[in-house]
């Protein structure tokens, strides 16, 4: 299943599963994400692309009925393994959401704040204008840091999630259909964004537009609900992006990313 | 067969009349739902007017000035002294107290509710809370004068704190409000939505950094109409005070000393003898009038604040 | 890669960073969970309180020799022997009297006794004690009354007794009790729902079924929520200027041929509670109705029903559990308020039943308020029994209350 060759890798799964109560929501995820790329994870409505990307930052805990079986490794580490301490897997692992949720606070603030309680020793102002330089939000708001962050623009309200996610330099950042409740001028700047951050960091995106996957990612993980009428979640595929979309393995994969299914 | 196709026809042929119809029992019953529904129009009218009204005379009266009320610091309108700040004064004493006791107290709860408890322990926990706000403030009364203050006494001594006194009254009316503050800022903060909380935690933030630094001031408001209603039901609280805090207008900021505020000086002289359209009686509804006031505006700025709250996170 | 990953704590000084954040947070956690523990114990500490009040010790003498009226002891006594010592030693003029009210031949053993023991012998509280130190310290008390009081009986006395909820009241705490409080309750409870339940349903049904989103119905809409709001005590002053005084040909009955009383009666009372409630109910109501599904009402016009058979038919039967629970709330409220009765005029002193709605009257909290203020430390005593009765109503109540709430639950 998996075509990486180039072994730096950045994450991986081993025989994942996610359950919510006895539901196996995912099952059997087995996938290594490359740094500095960026992966997307595609597929059809409920076949539990949120789920998964949710499972790398341990956002699946605050659901109560739910676990994991398998591991997720970071650098060798077992995300889901005993002494592991779920807010320093946050800290590294960042996360981006559908709907943009900055805090209630002011634009500085929104960024200064996780800085803050992580510890961030070095100069706040420059901290702030470089994260917002890397969100290509600095020349819209460099004016208003004061200002709510709610005056701002839904896509520049997402932008601004990003630099306040960068500005804690995790190793990884997962967005969860990042531009899904945004207008195509503000989904196309959120893209080329993207281009820009895998640098630096890598990237996992959820998205439910192939077109999106196409554009913006170097790997594609395609899933799929599993045949056995089970409900469950599962990569039926993971591969450079080009060949998902040129040269299927699966029938299935082809099928979908052709617009012949459902 | 054959018949039920021609009553079919019959029903189908029959001329159709779509015409709106009199419907006399109907808008008898529709009058009389909105007669009723200004019922409530006229309890606000006839509390704006009867106070008014005696207030008025009250204020009419030419020896009642406005340097006297507001300049003079005695309260016996029988002998002609019509300084209100005794009164005002033990008022804002007593519900200071509460609140001071009940905001803190109240807010920790509702974070702890909201945020840490357990859905369990969360419904084992509130019906305590509720049985607390339930209990009639008579009660309180009781517990002010035959708890609170006794044990003030053993605390500062029998010197200091008076067999009645406004810190008794107060601390009781604090927990009495306490229910009332903590379960409208449990309402708020839970009113947070759950992409602001995981925004949080996405940055690497711990729950206590999420509850206090992110949930908390997103319900900030919330937590203010809470206050404000807290306020309002501390100055409008009648039955705390008229047991504990002491019966008979003092100009005194210290709280281990007896005072009457304004609603427990309502109670005591309409609980008397009193005739009608004697100053005293008259400026009982003065009294009354000005309470009706303060905790109508607080009402109405909370209430404004909650719909403002309310739209934000729809 | 980006120097500003050099400025995060790293490897140790992260752990040890992150273990200074959590212990903070554990120690506030502490705290939130301190204001709870506190409430729970006021909560304690005031039923503790009211408990402790209502058994103890107490110390009394007789203020007339007991072997004056029998040569038995007096609770061996049966109820024959009881009421001819009560015939034998009462005025004439006593004994009819008594004999009026209530034919003394029908009247229990315990209420006999009490009798004696009131008119008769006659008994004079000296002291009273709480029920801890009556238990942690009894010997010491035993000490204190032989010293101080050689004549004293002592006796470990529980005030709330069944002949307690029976007795009318009485200038002695010893023979108080609160059977015409709890009727005047009732009653007033009573004359309160009967006006405020038809005109809060009616109103919380043209607000919910009928009222466009116009200027007024918001103006309705704001003042119920206000009037919920508005203190207690300013419904009592509007009881006394209308209620009292404006409308006292009505309240006092004379309109109707009453004319031993003025207009602070059980009506004035019950009118006064109910414009009270009446916003509570109104709020309750309209929970109720809104609680009701959409496809009921479109199901029932869907058929041709006219607004009001939809909400005849179809909203209110369903409403109805919902339209109960919020009244018995009310209830529960209204019973538990004094501020306003005593601006209306609760009388203090009433011995007799109330007999209808033009009756004076008193209830129970006003009693539990009179007695409080009371300096006699007995009165504190059924002061706390009457308390424990209050709550023990109010208590059964809200149960009711919850158990409809639930079945309501179940339903959608």
């Amino acid at each position: 299943m998996n075509n990486i060759n180039a072994p730096d890798i950045a994450i991986e799964t081993k025989n994942l599963f996610i359950f919510y109560g006895s539901f196996a929501a995912v099952s059997e995820v087995n996938i290594k994400i490359e740094k500095q790329k960026v992966t997307a994870i595609i597929g059809p409505s409920g076949c539990g692309k949120s789920t998964l990307i949710r499972a790398f930052n341990r956002m699946n805990d605050f659901v109560p009925s739910s676990y994991v079986t398998g591991e997720i490794l970071l650098q060798g580490q077992n995300l889901y393994g005993k002494n592991i301490d779920p807010v320093e897997v946050r800290r590294k692992i960042g996360m981006v959401f559908q709907k943009p949720n900055p805090f209630p606070k002011s634009i500085y603030e929104n960024i200064s704040w996780g800085a803050k309680i992580n510890g961030f020793k070095g100069n706040m102002d420059e901290l702030v204008e470089q994260s917002l330089r890397g969100a290509a939000l600095w020349d819209e708001v460099k004016d208003k840091l004061k200002k709510s962050a709610y005056e701002l623009s839904g896509g520049q309200q997402q932008r601004l999630c990003i630099a306040r996610t960068i500005a804690i330099q995790p190793e990884i950042i997962l967005m969860d259909e990042p531009a899904s409740a945004l207008d195509p001028i503000s989904t196309l700047r959120i893209e080329e964004l993207m281009q820009e951050l895998k640098k630096n960091y890598t990237i996992i995106i959820v998205t439910h537009n192939m077109q999106q996957a196409a554009r913006v990612s170097d790997y594609t993980a395609m899933m799929m609900l599993e045949k056995d009428g089970s409900r469950s979640g599962t990569v039926i595929e993971f591969s450079e992006t080009k060949k998902i979309f040129t040269n299927p393995k699966d029938k299935r994969t082809e099928d979908y990313v052709t617009g012949r299914f459902g | 067969m054959k018949q039920e196709n021609t009553i079919m026809e019959n029903q189908l042929f029959r001329p159709l009349d779509l015409k709106k119809k009199m419907r006399p029992g109907e808008s008898v019953i529709q009058a009389l739902l909105f007669i009723a529904g200004l019922g409530s129009i006229f309890i606000t009218l006839a509390i704006v007017y009867e106070l008014g009204k005696e207030a008025w005379l009250f204020f009419g009266n030419p020896d009642v000035t406005f340097a006297k009320f507001f300049g003079t610091t005695t309260w016996q309108p029988g002998i002609g002294h019509f300084g209100i700040w005794p009164l005002v004064t033990s008022t804002l004493i007593t519900s200071s107290i509460a609140i001071f006791v009940s905001l803190p107290l109240g807010l920790a709860v509702a974070l702890f509710l909201s945020e840490y408890a357990s859905p369990k322990a969360r419904s084992a926990l509130k019906p305590i809370l509720e049985i607390l706000a339930g209990i009639p403030t008579v009660v309180y009364g009781y517990f002010a004068l035959l708890f609170m203050t006794p044990l003030l006494q053993s605390i500062f001594g029998k010197q200091t704190v008076e067999v009645y006194n406004m810190a008794s009254a107060g601390l009781v009316m604090g927990i009495m409000i306490l229910p009332l503050i903590s379960s409208m800022s449990e309402d708020a903060l839970s009113a947070v939505p759950r992409a602001l909380r995981e925004g949080a935690y996405a940055m690497g933030a711990t729950k206590f950094e999420t509850s206090v630094q992110v949930v908390l001031p997103a319900a900030l408001s919330g937590i203010g109409a809470a206050l404000i209603i807290g306020i309002s039901r501390a100055i409008g609280e009648t039955m705390i005070v008229a047991i504990a805090a002491g019966s008979g207008p003092n100009f005194t900021f210290n709280p281990f000393k007896a005072a009457e505020t304004m609603t427990g000086h309502i109670a005591r002289i309409s609980g008397g003898d009193l005739s009608y359209n004697s100053i005293d009686y008259t400026s009982l509804f003065a009294i009354a009038l000005m309470l009706f006031l303060v905790t109508l505006i607080l009402n109405l700025i909370s209430q404004g604040i909650i719909n403002k709250f309310r739209q934000r996170y729809e | 890669m980006n120097p500003n990953r050099d400025y995060y704590p790293k490897g140790e000084d992260l752990h040890r960073s992150l273990g200074r954040r959590y212990r903070s947070a554990s120690i506030w956690q502490t705290l939130f969970f301190s204001a709870l523990v506190i409430a729970i114990l006021s909560l304690a500490a005031l039923l503790y309180n009211v408990i402790d009040g209502a058994f103890g010790y107490v110390a009394f003498e007789y203020k007339n020799d007991p072997t004056e009226f029998s040569t038995k002891p007096l609770d061996a006594l049966n109820k024959q022997e009881l009421l001819d010592i009560l015939k034998a030693n009462l005025s004439s003029g006593a004994f009819t009297k008594l004999e009026n009210e209530k034919p003394m031949d029908t009247r229990s053993k315990s209420v006999l006794y009490t009798l004696l023991l009131e008119r008769l012998i006659q008994i004079d509280t000296k002291e009273t004690w709480s029920m801890t130190d009556s238990i942690f310290r009894s010997a010491k008390i035993k000490a204190e009354v032989a010293e101080k009081y050689p004549e004293a009986k002592l006796e470990f006395r529980s005030w709330l007794t069944p002949v307690f909820l029976t007795t009318p009241m009485s200038s002695k705490a010893e023979f108080a009790g609160v059977r015409t409080a709890i009727l005047g309750s009732l009653w007033m409870v009573g004359i309160a729902l009967l006006f405020a339940l038809p005109i809060g349903t009616g109103a919380a049904i043209y607000l919910q079924e009928y009222a466009s989103k116009n200027f007024l119905n918001r103006i309705i809409q704001t003042n119920i929520n206000n009037l919920a709001g508005v203190p207690s005590i300013v419904y009592g002053m509007l009881g006394l200027a209308i209620f009292v005084r404006a409308l006292e040909p009505f309240t006092s009955g004379r309109l109707f041929g009453v004319t031993d009383s003025n207009g602070r009666t059980i009506l004035s009372a019950g009118l006064t509670m109910g414009t009270l409630v009446l916003p509570l109910i109104i709020i309750n109501a309209q929970e109720a109705i809104k609680s009701v599904p959409d496809s009921l009402r479109q199901a029932a016009f869907g058929v041709g029903a006219t607004r009001w058979q939809t909400v005849w038919h179809h909203v209110l039967p369903n409403a109805l559990p919902g339209i109960l629970t919020g009244s018995i709330l009310a209830v529960s409220r209204a019973i538990g308020e004094t501020a306003p009765l005593i601006v209306v005029g609760a009388s203090t002193f009433i011995s007799i039943d109330p007999s209808g709605p033009f009756s004076k009257f008193t209830a129970l909290p006003i009693q539990i308020f009179q007695w409080t203020t009371r300096a006699q430390s007995e009165f504190h005593s059924i002061a706390a029994s009457a308390i424990i009765v209050l709550l023990i109503l109010l208590l059964t109540l809200n149960a009711a209350a919850i158990l409809l709430r639930n079945r309501v639950q179940k339903k959608y």
